[in-house]
């Protein structure tokens, strides 16, 4: 489910270390951006030359009232080179599209003391937890993992403005975050949240229910699966239309893109109007709703267009 | 802070002077009859995940604004205050809800003053807020974010001047939990009952929907629900004579009106009651504010509408009795089910809500 967005100009664009550069944007109707809560990421759409990428980023701390976002993009070699992009083609004046902020990733606003563990880049909605911790006057301390100083982005502000709460770990001398060690006697209202490289996310989460953490007191970013996918065809038998479904948008609004009206009402999975029968397909379908039993998924006769996509190359709908 | 008099009598007029208790004055006037938001699509009712998209309704719609304030705007409220007054838990707030308070204020102030500007007014520098409500003669000038700034919490001092029951919930553990509220003009259910509980456990009542998966399917849209894109759905119920505050905690009170419906006074004290229920993301504590603004329209206005008249007749008619049950209806179904047949001649009704 597609959310709000919004086109945005780059209001600065400056590098925070070596390898991360942050990015302040402003609505370019002069709006204020609306204000965020911490651990909120936003999907930048990207137009590279070959190819447009939509990418999440955790945002930096916002303010109460909103108005601008920040994010940090570590230059990393992935396939897609999204972050390349950002880096070398992304300066002051440049306009892009971003989605509305969306969390996954929240404080759990009941616990008495939280725990943050950032590795690397990591620390993006990490930094962000701390400052919403600090505003309110809650109890946090926050565990940095960085290679060396100079790499650690932000580490100058957070120290300055979280002093003892923030403990350090340079992997270049071998020194690592252990949950035992640091957290020798947790207490069971103390929530944990780690955001890094996959294989410490896995660690520290490994570590802590080995120690006897509650499941419900350990949290991750995890970034939803794209709304998106593969391109496919698909054929509405009724209407006698043949419609590409692209990459970013959903087979429901591919079907609406050719003017065929087709029923719906949430857009969401849940509500069970989309449903629609499959005459024939070439491929599995990706079931994506909340609406369809176990069983009716693995008929494979029916599909809620809202949210649902072929993996294959063509579906033909009673439509 | 109030404002002058000459200014309040400006809009004052504009709204009903009416009465939700005791001699209730309360009446529909045609405008609001036309633009009653009839729950009914078609001649019969069964519970489904009938969540859409909160988009505009047509102008002067129920829906043509996300916040709907009407001609019962200043009634309303009088009652709200004094529900307040003989029971303060009906407004209760778990302290980890404070940043969503202020998301709702911000919310409702923001929406109502965009909407209604004859009536409202907001001027934001920074974080120094000035608000205006001209109907109820209030001005407040408040730093947004600081709670002593204002006479009481911020979910309280917005909503006593908003239609509407609210709920906040806050989300964690793959569940909705309803933390905090305002809740004076329910539908036989209690706040102070519910605080603290998820989304299963507050609907343990409902019958037939948790066995349809209603629930499981409804929690789990909203768990996704975005900023941006609220939603909405319809609920109703029934109730005799337009009494707002239908609370379990005042049973002892409106309990046995349902007893005194005889087939002369259906048109007159019978009501249908329909909850316009909106649900949006909040911003800064990425809670779910629950917006419940309740509709009374009593038999004889509804009946104005001869497609209205017809359907409701045959929804009444065949509704499951398991529902019937759970509303409350049985004492007087029979009779409401008798005056409304002289309104039925069996002629088909066009598909949809809006009235012909
Ligand atoms: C998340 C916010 C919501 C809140 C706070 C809420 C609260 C309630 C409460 C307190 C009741 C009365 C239960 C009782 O008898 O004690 C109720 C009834 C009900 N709710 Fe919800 N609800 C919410 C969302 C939804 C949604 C999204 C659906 C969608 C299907 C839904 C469907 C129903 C139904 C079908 C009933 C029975 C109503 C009747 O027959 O009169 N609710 N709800
Ligand atoms: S529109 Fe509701 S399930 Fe697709």
């Amino acid at each position: 489910m597609a959310g709000e967005s919004f086109l945005v100009r780059v209001t600065h664009a400056d590098p925070v270390t070596t390898s991360v550069k942050r990015l302040r944007m402003q609505a370019i109707d002069g709006k204020t951006l609306p204000p965020a809560s911490a651990g909120s990421h936003i999907i930048l759409t990207l137009k590279t030359p070959n190819r447009l990428l939509k990418n999440a980023y955790s945002l930096l701390p916002s303010s109460l009232d909103g108005g601008t976002y920040e994010v940090a993009v570590l230059r990393t070699e992935d396939s897609r080179g999204g972050s390349t992009f950002v880096h070398d083609a992304l300066s002051e004046g440049s306009e892009l599209t971003i989605s509305t902020p969306v969390n996954l990733f929240p404080i759990n606003r009941r616990a008495r003391h939280h725990v943050l563990v950032a590795g690397g880049i990591g620390i993006t909605p990490i930094a962000a937890m701390a400052e919403e911790l600090f505003r309110d006057n809650r109890s946090f301390e926050l565990h940095y993992c960085i290679r060396n100083e100079p790499n650690g982005a932000f580490l100058k502000d957070l120290q300055a403005r979280y002093g003892e709460r923030v403990h350090l770990y340079h992997s270049d001398i071998g020194e690592r975050f252990g949950v035992a060690k640091a957290l020798p006697q947790q207490r069971i209202d103390t929530h944990l949240y780690v955001c890094g490289p996959e294989g410490m996310i896995g660690a520290v989460l490994n570590d802590a229910s080995a120690l006897g953490w509650l499941q419900e007191n350990l949290h991750a970013e995890r970034f939803l699966s794209p709304g998106g996918g593969d391109p496919f065809d698909v054929v509405l038998r009724r209407s006698d239309i043949e419609v590409t479904v692209g990459e970013h948008e959903s087979l429901l609004e591919a079907i609406e893109r050719v003017g065929v009206d087709a029923p719906h009402l949430c857009r969401g999975g849940a509500c069970g109007q989309c449903r629609c029968s499959v005459v024939e397909k070439d491929g599995i379908i990706q079931h994506r709703d909340h609406y369809l039993t176990q069983e009716e998924r693995e008929a494979g006769d029916a599909i809620m267009t809202c949210v649902s996509r072929l993996k294959g190359q063509r579906l033909e709908l009673d439509l | 802070m109030s404002l002058s008099t000459i200014e309040v009598d400006d809009v004052r007029h504009e709204f009903n002077s009416e009465t939700f208790r005791d001699d209730y004055t309360f009446s529909n006037s045609p405008e609001a009859i036309a633009r009653f938001p009839f729950p009914f699509d078609r001649d019969e009712y069964m519970y489904a995940v009938n969540i859409e998209q909160h988009m505009p309704g047509p102008p002067k719609s129920a829906t043509e604004f996300p916040i709907d304030i009407d001609e019962h705007y200043v009634a309303e409220m009088a009652d709200r205050a004094r529900v307040l007054k003989e029971d303060p838990l009906r407004c209760q707030s778990l302290p980890h809800m404070l940043m969503a308070e202020w998301d709702l204020l911000d919310l409702l102030m923001t929406s109502m003053a965009r909407d209604y500007p004859r009536w409202f007014s907001l001027e934001r520098d920074g974080r120094k807020w000035h608000w205006i409500n001209r109907p109820l003669g209030i001005e407040q000038r408040f730093v947004f974010g600081d709670p002593t700034t204002l006479p009481q919490g911020p979910m309280e001092y917005v909503t006593r001047q908003c239609q509407g029951d609210f709920c906040l919930l806050d989300q964690r553990d793959n569940n909705l939990w309803l933390d905090a509220g305002i809740v004076t003009s329910q539908a036989d259910w209690s706040l102070d009952f519910d605080l603290g509980m998820n989304f299963i456990e507050w609907h343990g009542p409902v019958p037939l929907a948790h066995n349809m998966n209603i629930f499981d399917r409804a929690l789990k849209f909203l768990m996704n629900l975005q900023q941006g894109r609220p939603v909405r759905r319809l609920n109703w119920t029934m109730t005799v004579n337009p009494r707002l505050d239908t609370s379990p905690e005042n049973y002892h009170r409106w309990g046995i009106d349902r007893t005194t419906v005889t087939p002369e006074n259906v048109g007159d004290k019978v009501h249908l009651r329909v909850e316009l229920q909106a649900l949006w993301r909040l911003p800064r504590s990425n809670a779910i504010v629950f917006s419940i603004r309740c509709y009374l329209i009593k038999m004889g206005e509804l009946v104005t509408q001869p497609k209205w008249a017809r359907r409701i007749h045959r929804v009444l008619r065949d509704l499951p009795p398991e529902l019937a049950e759970y509303k409350g209806l049985t004492n007087y179904r029979a009779a409401t089910l008798e005056w409304l047949s002289q309104y039925d001649d069996g002629a088909p009704t066009s598909p949809g809500f809006y009235p012909d």
